[in-house]
């Protein structure tokens, strides 16, 4: 690779160092904190009280606004897990690990609230709190194949083996996810396709559209958020024995 | 390199020739889990028939995995893992030899002892063909897949229950494949499809493994 000479820039190498990536994640997480508290709270309030009921489904059709968040974040944090694990792996950064180890409870939960709020609203609408349609399966899927990488993660006591163990699960799922979701859709569908793309002009009127679209970014920052949170939590753990921590101001007296 | 492969492919069948019961405990285990269906179910040909292609393929799954717990562990506790990793010859080649192996004893047996089994749960008999290709050619991908489940728990305690965990949702598509299959053989419907879709996942399956079991042994 340094045969070919092209090289990632200054600031990428530097977010590899404990420090930096405390300092620097401490200044982001203000921001994306302000950032979710905005984006989610207008996006819910708009959406779960002031947004049109849907001709046919009435307000059952709200719980869209916490369903496709999570829907599109299970599979983004599983996806962000598997980079962080190749950075780790690629680059040999601790905190890329760390980052990767972040990811997995947080994706494991957004996975659990898609599949928990599908259920509430397919009572109502399909009649049954659970059917075998190829979406939920393959969430579900998503779901256990987050429970093997955490249980990986747990089992392995030494970090950075654990860390390198867990990103070439992550990667083999990863590559995995789009032959598992095609499969499962090849085998049963009932669940509508998506009527909500970034590239695409919606299929539903702006006042039902822009809440969804804020509250998915909303969730989006929220995970930033929470991935800084746990990281930087992880650095703390680790990092104990160093000089900079130890004369760090955050922990001064402690 | 050929001649490495083909000394570790000597060397672990002659292991498995002096241990037979490693052979033959998956074996028993398929028949065994399939047995349990009918107690389970319900004993009627009509009942049975319609679910024998899931059941065998299930069972399959799990006596593979059960097996393939022992493909690193053994060389590992003993020492040999490491001097075979430290030869000069690429470790991917190592870990194709030991995976051809861990196919030739449990992927092949199961193919071979699965009419028998086909018969016990009244499959159509012109469900039998298309069963014994598709456990053909998706063994092998189970095989392949479990390696790298296998080479990430080598080292960890009680690492059968974690390898299950972490192989099972990989094989979502093989069962739905194989098993959809032996649906269509047993209607007389052509099956081509399905095993062209089982034969890629094969292809895709020897693309990654080598990469991703001889990268986890490393750790």
């Amino acid at each position: 690779m340094s045969s070919l000479d092209w090289r990632m820039p200054r600031w990428f190498h530097q977010m590899g160092s404990p420090k930096w990536f405390y300092e620097w994640g401490g200044r982001l997480q203000s921001w994306f904190a302000l950032a979710a508290l905005v984006l989610l709270g207008w996006g819910m309030i708009w959406g779960l009280a002031f947004a049109p009921a849907d001709y046919q489904q009435g307000n059952s059709f709200r719980i869209m606004y916490v369903h496709v968040p999570a829907a599109i974040l299970s599979q983004s944090i599983f996806v962000s897990m598997a980079v962080a694990g190749a950075i780790g792996i690629i680059w040999k950064m601790k905190v890329a690990f760390m980052v990767a180890r972040s990811c997995i409870a947080i994706g494991a939960t957004f996975t659990a609230i898609a599949l928990l709020t599908g259920a509430i609203w397919g009572k109502p609408t399909w009649g049954t709190y659970w059917v075998w349609d190829a979406r939920l399966t393959s969430t579900l899927v998503l779901l256990f194949l987050y429970a093997g990488v955490m249980a990986l993660n747990q089992a392995i006591s030494e970090r950075q083996t654990a860390g390198k163990a867990t990103a070439i699960l992550a990667l083999v799922g990863t590559i995995n996810i789009p032959i598992i979701k095609y499969s499962v859709e090849w085998w049963n569908t009932l669940h509508q396709s998506s009527s909500f793309s970034l590239t695409e002009k919606p299929t539903m009127p702006a006042e039902m559209y822009v809440p969804l679209l804020l509250t998915v970014l909303g969730s989006y920052c929220l995970f930033a958020l929470l991935v800084l949170m746990r990281t930087r939590t992880q650095i703390l753990q680790t990092q104990g024995h160093t000089k900079w921590l130890t004369q760090h101001p955050d922990i001064e007296g402690v | 390199m050929m001649g490495f492969m083909l000394t570790i492919i000597r060397r672990d069948l002659l292991l498995i020739a002096r241990q037979p019961a490693e052979l033959i405990n998956p074996l028993v285990f398929f028949v065994l889990v399939v047995a349990l269906f009918p107690l389970g179910v319900s004993p009627e040909a009509s009942i049975l028939s319609q679910t024998a292609a899931g059941v065998i393929w299930v069972a399959a799954m799990l006596a593979t995995l059960l097996s393939l717990e022992l493909l690193f562990k053994l060389d590992h506790e003993d020492g040999s893992l490491e001097q075979l990793l430290l030869a000069p010859y690429p470790s991917w080649s190592l870990v194709l030899a030991k995976v051809l192996v861990h196919w030739l004893v449990s992927g092949l047996p199961l193919v071979l002892l699965s009419p028998m089994i086909a018969s016990m749960l009244f499959l159509p008999s012109q469900a039998l063909p298309s069963l014994m290709l598709s456990l053909l050619v998706g063994t092998p991908t189970l095989s392949l897949l479990g390696a790298i489940g296998a080479a990430l728990v080598t080292g960890v305690r009680g690492g059968g229950m974690l390898l299950t965990l972490l192989i099972l949702p990989l094989y979502v598509p093989v069962i739905i494949f194989g098993a959809a299959s032996v649906a269509a053989g047993a209607q007389g419907l052509p099956i081509d499809g399905y095993m062209a879709l089982l034969g890629a996942m094969l292809v895709f399956a020897l693309m990654i493994t080598p990469w991703a079991a001889s990268a986890a042994l490393k750790l």
